[in-house]
């Protein structure tokens, strides 16, 4: 597959983006990767999604963009049916995997960006509740799924590794701005394990931001999100 | 192996009400548990521990949750007549955007526009009628939004059809001036057995919303 035909309009910081770059990697594909600003908005962006305005777009050769990470890892998997599966055979597996990500982002997405805009402890409280509520869950489930291996996916990654793993950079982050560890090695043992083990995949390494460059951009986010909420 | 398919939803549910569309459409015979959201089935609180919420599809013991989730289940494993998911990967993402954009957009905004009054409630009441616009673009000259099959997308947005004179009469405007296409499309959707069977009437369905709203109110 030629370079051209398979574009991304991604960035360094977004998780979502690196869903889409693990996914592409891991089906041995090439891509162009164009590194997108959050404002200003390119004009190919805007073009892209203009209903929802926002990164990973993937272009691909003659067809109208694609958008939504966890929609493009599916059509990546669609498309490209070479080794390994993203997702799991089974329509049943299948759900699970779709229906564990969709929690993801639901909980723990929402609640990581509340506590950064928390002012102070006591408003904190019920997101870091949230936080660990779903760690301790996904250690369940990684533990239930894993089957002993090193993935949700088991011997390879899959649709969860890919989709809770590429965040893992954003929960360092957070941790560090608000002073707390939430992925704990005495508390969730498998996870931490398991998020070291994503980060040394061949499909993952080298893309993780760097956490003091991530924390640097995080802040600066924060002061964004609370001056557009007033 | 048995095929036992037990469903717990509500009726005023769009979402319970993709999941029977669906169910109809392939032709699988299932048990319908109608849960009271007051107080939840111990079914219920087993089968969906995380969200506790309907719909909850029960297939030979184990729960599939998530009526956008569940749809694509049935069309995996009935995958013998009555495609619901495009079979092209292209058309198959544009579909799930769009069901996506449904399941972020429609019930948060109606919600938002129904709790609010003056100047809050016009804004949503705009946003409301800009997403609805959004979806009557997007269906274009089609017959359905699977082209010349009802699909996926169809299935997501018909339920909210029923919902269409609470919408109305909350928001004052009528939907027939705002999108006539989509009226158009949606007549053509009850036209199906397995729609017209499942959506509830459209003035029961404002009753029980005008009742919720009482007892929201009164706590």
């Amino acid at each position: 597959m030629a370079k051209n035909d398979l574009k991304l309009l991604g960035g360094w910081f977004s998780p979502f983006a690196l869903r889409v770059q693990v996914a592409l990697n891991l089906k041995g594909l090439d891509y162009e990767v164009v590194e997108q600003t959050l404002s200003p908005k390119s004009e190919l962006l805007l073009k892209s999604n203009p209903v929802h305005k926002k990164i990973p777009v993937l272009l691909h050769a003659d067809h109208k963009p694609i958008c939504e990470s966890l929609i493009i890892v599916e059509y990546i998997d669609e498309v490209w049916t070479n080794a390994p599966s993203i997702l799991p055979q089974k329509p049943y597996d299948r759900a699970n995997a779709r229906f564990w990500l969709s929690y993801i982002d639901d909980k723990l997405l929402t609640s990581t960006k509340s506590i950064l805009m928390a002012e102070d402890d006591e408003a904190k409280k019920p997101h870091l509740e949230q936080i660990e509520e779903v760690l301790e869950k996904m250690e369940e489930v990684f533990n239930k799924y894993s089957e002993g291996k090193a993935f949700f996916g088991g011997d390879t990654i899959g649709l969860i590794d890919i989709g809770f793993g590429s965040f893992m950079s954003w929960i360092r982050v957070t941790e560090d701005i608000i002073g707390i560890k939430v992925l704990d090695e005495a508390r969730n043992p498998s996870l931490a394990q398991w998020a070291q083990s994503f980060a040394a995949h061949p499909s993952v390494k080298g893309l993780l931001p760097e956490t003091p460059k991530l924390t640097e951009f995080a802040k600066l986010l924060i002061l964004q999100w609370t001056a557009s909420a007033r | 192996m048995a095929n036992e398919v037990v469903l717990l939803s509500t009726w005023p549910s769009m979402f319970g009400m993709r999941v029977r569309i669906a169910l109809a459409e392939k032709g699988v015979k299932y048990e319908y548990k109608e849960e009271n959201l007051q107080n939840k089935s111990p079914l219920l609180l087993q089968m969906n521990p995380i969200h506790k919420k309907i719909p909850v599809l029960i297939h030979n013991g184990k729960p599939i949750c998530e009526s956008a989730i569940i749809v694509q289940y049935i069309d995996e494993v009935w995958n013998h007549k009555a495609p619901i998911m495009p079979s092209d990967p292209y058309q198959r993402a544009q579909a799930r955007f769009w069901v996506d954009y449904i399941d972020n957009k429609m019930y948060d905004t109606w919600r938002k526009m129904w709790l609010s009054t003056g100047e809050e409630h016009e804004t949503w009441k705009k946003e409301l009628i800009s997403i609805f616009k959004q979806l009557e673009e997007t269906l274009g000259d089609k017959p359905f939004y699977g082209g010349d099959t009802f699909g996926f997308v169809d299935i997501g947005l018909i339920p909210f059809y029923s919902w269409f004179y609470t919408f109305e009469t909350y928001g004052n405007f009528k939907m027939e001036a705002v999108c006539p296409k989509l009226i158009a499309w949606a007549k053509r959707c009850m036209g199906r057995e397995t729609v017209s069977k499942t959506l509830p009437d459209e003035k029961k369905v404002y009753d029980h919303v005008v009742g919720m709203k009482k007892a929201l109110e009164s706590k």
